[in-house]
Parts: C-alpha cells; sequence; structure tokens
C-alpha cells in the first residue's frame, strides 16, 4: 500500500500539475504586467483634473484638462451599443432555443453568427463608414452606437445560446407538462434559469466594445467637447490613449497611460458589479 | 360509469420503430390504473400519448386516438396546454424549476391566469402543499431556493406544483424509483388520497408497488397490451401466459 513515487502514473500526474501551474503563471504574470505598466506609467499624469475636464487649449502639448471627453463619450457608446445588442440578441437566442434548436437551420444561423464573431473590428468601421458615406452622414454617437452594437451581437447571442443549450432538459418539460406555452418556458423558465449567464453574456460584450478603438475610429469620430447629441461627433477612451500615446511630448504619453488606467478601471467596475449581480441571482439556478 | 380515457387503435412509431400497436384500452375514472411490463415494451411511450407529451421527440408517428371525457384529445382545433393542464404528469425524477418553492408551486397557476390576487395565490400554495405533504417541511422557508430540498421533497413540490394547475388526471412514469423507501411510501399514501378526486395512471416496476396501488392493471408485453383487468382479477387469476410469468417473477 506504500507509494511509489516514481510510478509512472504518479509522475505523469506531478509533470501535468507543473505544466498547468506555469500555465497559470504565465497568464496571470502577463495580466499583472500590464496592470503593473499602466499603473506605473500613469498614475503621475492621473489627476482630478483628468477625470473631471476637457481638453484645453495646449492640452496636446501638455497644458491644462482632462479626458472626461473620452470617459463620457465612451459610456454613452459602448452603454448604448450593448443596451442595443441586447435587445436584438435576447430575442435572437431565445429563438434559438425554442423553435430552431438543433435543426438545420439554426445550426446556419449559429454559423453565420460564429463567422461574424470572427471578422476584425475595423472591417465593422469600415462597413459602418461606408453606409454613412452613402448616406451622407458624418461620424456621430448614434453611428457609434449602432456599430458597436453590431460587433457585440454575436457575442453575446452565443454567449446566451451557449448558457440556454445548458438548460436541462427535464426543467424546460415540467414547465411544458403544467401547460405552459413553448413561450412562456422561454421567458419564466429559461431566461430565470440563465439571467446570470445573460449577465456574463451582456459584461463579455460590453468588455469588447468599451476597449475597441478600430471600430469608433470612423464612426464616431473625435472631439474635445462632451457629446450633447446622438448625432455628433463624440470621443472616446481607446482613442484617446491611440492618440495620446503617439505624442512626442512625454506628459502626454503619461495622460495616454492614465486614460488606459482608466478604461482598465471602468471595465474592473463592471466586471465585479456583474459577478456580485450574478451571483446574487444565480441563487435559484439549477447547477 | 363512463371511462375517463379511452384509447382507440393507437399505433405510436419512432422513425420507423413501431413500439405502440395497436392499442385499445379504457382507464377508469378516479382508480389507480397501474401499467406493468417488461421493460422497453412501450409503458412510458403510452403514457406520453395521454399528455402529448409523445411530440415533443422529434421523427415520432401516432395514428389513432386518445379521447378525455370523449374529446379527442389529438383533434386539430385542441389546444395543447389545456391537455397539459387537465393531464398532470410526475416524472421519473423531480425537476424543480429555478425558483423558490413557493414560485414552483404557483407557477402553473400564474401562467394560467387561475389567481385573483397574491392573497389567492398563497392560499392555494399553501393548499396544495398541505395535499402534497410537505408544508410542515418547508413553511418557514417557502422563498429558498427549491433545489435545496432533499429529492424526496422535490417530488413532493413536483406533486403540488402539478395539482396547483387542478388537472383532472396525474400521470406517474415510476414516480418513486429515484426516491428512498421512506419518500416512496409518502408519495404512495399521496396517490391512494387522492384517488377520490384524480384519476391516476402510474407505471411501475415494482410488483409490490403495483398491488398496494392498484385499482386497475394494464400489462403490456412488446408494444401491446396482454392483459387488462382489475387488480384482484389479474393478480390471482392472469388470463395471459406473459402476465403470468411476470408476476411470477421469471422476468
Ligand atoms: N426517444 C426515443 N427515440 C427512439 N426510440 C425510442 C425513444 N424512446 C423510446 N424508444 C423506444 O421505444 C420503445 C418503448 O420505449 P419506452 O420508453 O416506452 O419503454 P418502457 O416500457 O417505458 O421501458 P422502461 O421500463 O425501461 O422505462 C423502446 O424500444 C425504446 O427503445
Ligand atoms: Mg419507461
Amino acid at each position: 500500500m506504500k507509494k511509489n513515487p516514481f510510478a509512472k502514473r504518479h509522475i505523469i500526474e506531478t509533470c501535468m500539475k507543473v505544466i498547468m501551474l506555469a500555465s497559470l503563471i504565465l497568464v496571470t504574470g502577463t495580466l499583472g504586467l500590464i496592470l503593473w505598466t499602466i499603473i506605473k506609467n500613469g498614475i503621475p499624469a492621473m489627476s482630478w483634473e483628468m477625470l473631471t475636464q476637457v481638453p484645453k487649449g495646449g492640452f496636446y502639448m501638455g497644458k491644462e484638462g482632462g479626458i472626461l471627453n473620452a470617459i463620457i463619450g465612451s459610456l454613452y457608446l459602448a452603454g448604448g451599443g450593448t443596451v442595443l445588442a441586447l435587445v436584438c440578441s435576447l430575442p435572437i437566442a431565445l429563438y434559438l432555443e425554442a423553435y430552431l434548436g438543433e435543426s438545420k437551420w439554426g445550426s446556419y444561423v449559429r454559423l453565420a453568427l460564429d463567422v461574424l464573431w470572427g471578422i476584425p473590428t475595423i472591417v465593422y468601421g469600415a462597413f459602418g463608414f461606408a453606409v454613412m458615406v452613402s448616406l451622407g452622414l458624418r461620424a456621430s454617437l448614434l453611428a457609434g452606437i449602432i456599430v458597436l452594437a453590431l460587433i457585440e451581437l454575436p457575442i453575446m447571442t452565443r454567449a446566451m445560446d451557449e448558457v440556454i443549450c445548458r438548460m436541462p432538459l427535464e426543467v424546460e418539460q415540467a414547465a411544458l407538462a403544467v401547460g405552459s406555452t413553448r413561450l412562456e418556458v422561454a421567458l419564466r423558465v429559461v431566461t430565470r434559469q440563465m439571467l446570470p449567464g445573460i449577465i456574463t453574456a451582456v459584461l463579455l460584450a460590453f468588455g469588447r466594445g468599451i476597449g475597441d478603438a478600430a471600430s469608433v475610429l470612423f464612426t464616431a469620430g473625435y472631439t474635445d467637447r462632451i457629446v450633447t447629441s446622438l448625432f455628433r461627433p463624440t470621443a472616446s477612451l481607446p482613442l484617446a490613449v491611440f492618440f495620446q500615446l503617439g505624442s512626442p511630448f512625454p506628459e502626454v504619453r503619461a495622460r495616454g497611460y492614465a486614460a488606459a488606467f482608466i478604461l482598465t478601471v471602468i471595465v474592473l467596475i463592471v466586471s465585479f458589479g456583474a459577478r456580485l449581480l450574478s451571483s446574487r441571482l444565480g441563487k435559484y439556478t439549477i447547477k | 360509469m363512463e371511462p375517463h380515457i379511452q384509447v382507440k387503435d393507437l399505433n405510436a412509431f419512432y422513425g420507423k420503430q413501431h413500439v405502440l400497436k395497436n392499442i385499445n384500452i379504457e382507464i377508469p375514472r378516479n382508480k389507480i390504473t397501474v401499467i406493468m411490463g417488461p421493460s422497453g415494451c412501450g409503458k412510458s411511450t403510452l403514457l406520453k400519448t395521454f399528455n402529448r407529451f409523445f411530440e415533443l421527440t422529434e421523427y415520432t408517428r401516432l395514428t389513432g386516438n386518445v379521447l378525455i371525457d370523449g374529446q379527442d384529445i389529438y383533434n386539430r382545433d385542441v389546444d395543447v396546454t389545456e391537455v397539459r393542464k387537465v393531464v398532470g404528469l410526475l416524472a421519473q425524477r423531480p425537476a424543480v424549476l429555478p425558483m423558490s418553492i413557493f414560485d414552483n408551486v404557483a407557477y402553473g397557476m400564474n401562467i394560467h391566469n387561475m389567481k385573483k390576487d397574491r392573497n389567492k395565490t398563497r392560499e392555494a400554495v399553501q393548499h396544495y402543499l398541505e395535499i402534497a405533504g410537505l408544508w410542515e417541511e418547508v413553511h418557514t422557508r417557502l422563498h429558498d431556493p427549491a433545489t435545496g430540498l432533499s429529492i424526496g421533497q422535490q417530488q413532493r413540490l413536483c406533486l403540488a406544483r402539478g395539482l396547483a394547475v387542478e388537472p383532472e388526471i396525474i400521470l406517474g412514469d415510476e414516480p418513486t424509483s429515484a426516491l428512498d423507501p421512506i419518500s416512496s411510501q409518502n408519495i404512495e399514501k399521496r396517490l391512494i388520497e387522492l384517488k377520490k378526486d384524480y384519476t391516476i395512471v402510474i407505471v411501475t416496476h415494482t410488483l409490490r408497488q403495483a398491488k398496494r396501488l392498484a385499482d386497475h392493471v394494464i400489462y403490456m408485453y412488446l408494444g401491446e397490451v396482454a392483459e387488462t383487468n382489475s387488480a384482484p382479477e389479474i393478480f390471482t387469476n392472469p388470463k395471459h401466459e406473459r402476465t403470468k410469468q411476470y408476476l411470477d417473477g421469471i422476468f
């Protein structure tokens, strides 16, 4: 009964453990490094002013001002895009589940969504731009929101579809057995079971939306003023990072890192909030 | 008395496989009818044709009629949700809904708009939990997740949920096979109490359970009804050779 640490299966187990641990360290280490770079380079430029003011004259040469325009712009863009994507993707995911299921058409729709997911965001940006040009429209908050919604839609729909697929069949049948319609099963049972998963999907999409620069570059434009209308251009944090990091002035580059730090903090706050919420709501789900 | 369920020339197919063959039976009202037979003979399938669950499986086909109170439930203008409201189902393993104990029982009443206000719903939830013999155990934690209950309690919750939509018929497909002996006895006791108000159809593999519960027995073999008779008759004097063998435990 004595353990022989040199038996083949124990050696394999040890090797596997080491590999797993190494990749864990690699991933968390990279994440730590990213955070450390942003913080180290950005903290010197972080100030109350950065958060509460818009760029003043000479801001891009290191003079006064902040990036409130970009913070607000990004929140509007990603928030609007996420809401729009949610409004469209929930019905698609529920339709996929309730009526298409594992059928041929269901798999076509899933394939299309996966392809859309894989398209680079710059292509969405270019597409949006082409549509706007042909309609004679200029860059605006609304255009940015629509393009971000298009980008987020496949992510959200597929993520929801995955959680919905994991719905236990017996639970649906239990609801059908008391005389539910398919729609009632979808709305009252499936969504309940899926709510924590749906929140995660929404968060995933929001994260992709708020961090994307390529798509909003052409469609939402950039401006130093705080956006007040859906039909005006707006600044955004990824572009603020992009423009300022490319500056020859070290003070401005530091502000670029500070903008990246703010972006990261926003994403972190949203993730932790969603975590908290979904664990609350997850109380009733069937594991 | 007129039978509650009448099955006429029923044939059922999974793809090409012919699993129910020319079934003609009558199920008496306010009695417990037990369906028995070896594994794979089509007991579950027959049960599923009574609440139109058979059509949930793809590539199935059904011919013939199932009449409930003389009304063909496969008629074109019949609302399938109404059929399932009238014919409740107790599954082999309890499947609670992802909500609180209270909401599990209230679910059916809500979708069918059966109660005028929240107070009426509350009274009804208590009433059906009492009938299912669960009230004493859960009345202090009605708003806790239903998944926190034991399997035996979950099965009684499923019973309460099914009864709450005021069905006339209760189907049970081996409803106690996942439960411990005490919980099984508990469910059996409920079923016997319930038969004065409901027509009950149970599939079971346990001969002793069948003897405890049955008023009427349907014995199936290879997709056909081999024998159907009142319980005392069939247990003391089985006509069909296969029934005899089954009852003697030769299978
Ligand atoms: N979903 C299905 N698809 C294809 N064939 C099926 C399906 N369900 C059941 N069958 C077949 O139909 C026949 C009858 O099955 P059924 O489940 O009604 O038997 P049963 O009498 O309930 O058996 P058991 O006592 O093991 O539960 C079996 O031959 C089975 O293989
Ligand atoms: Mg069965």
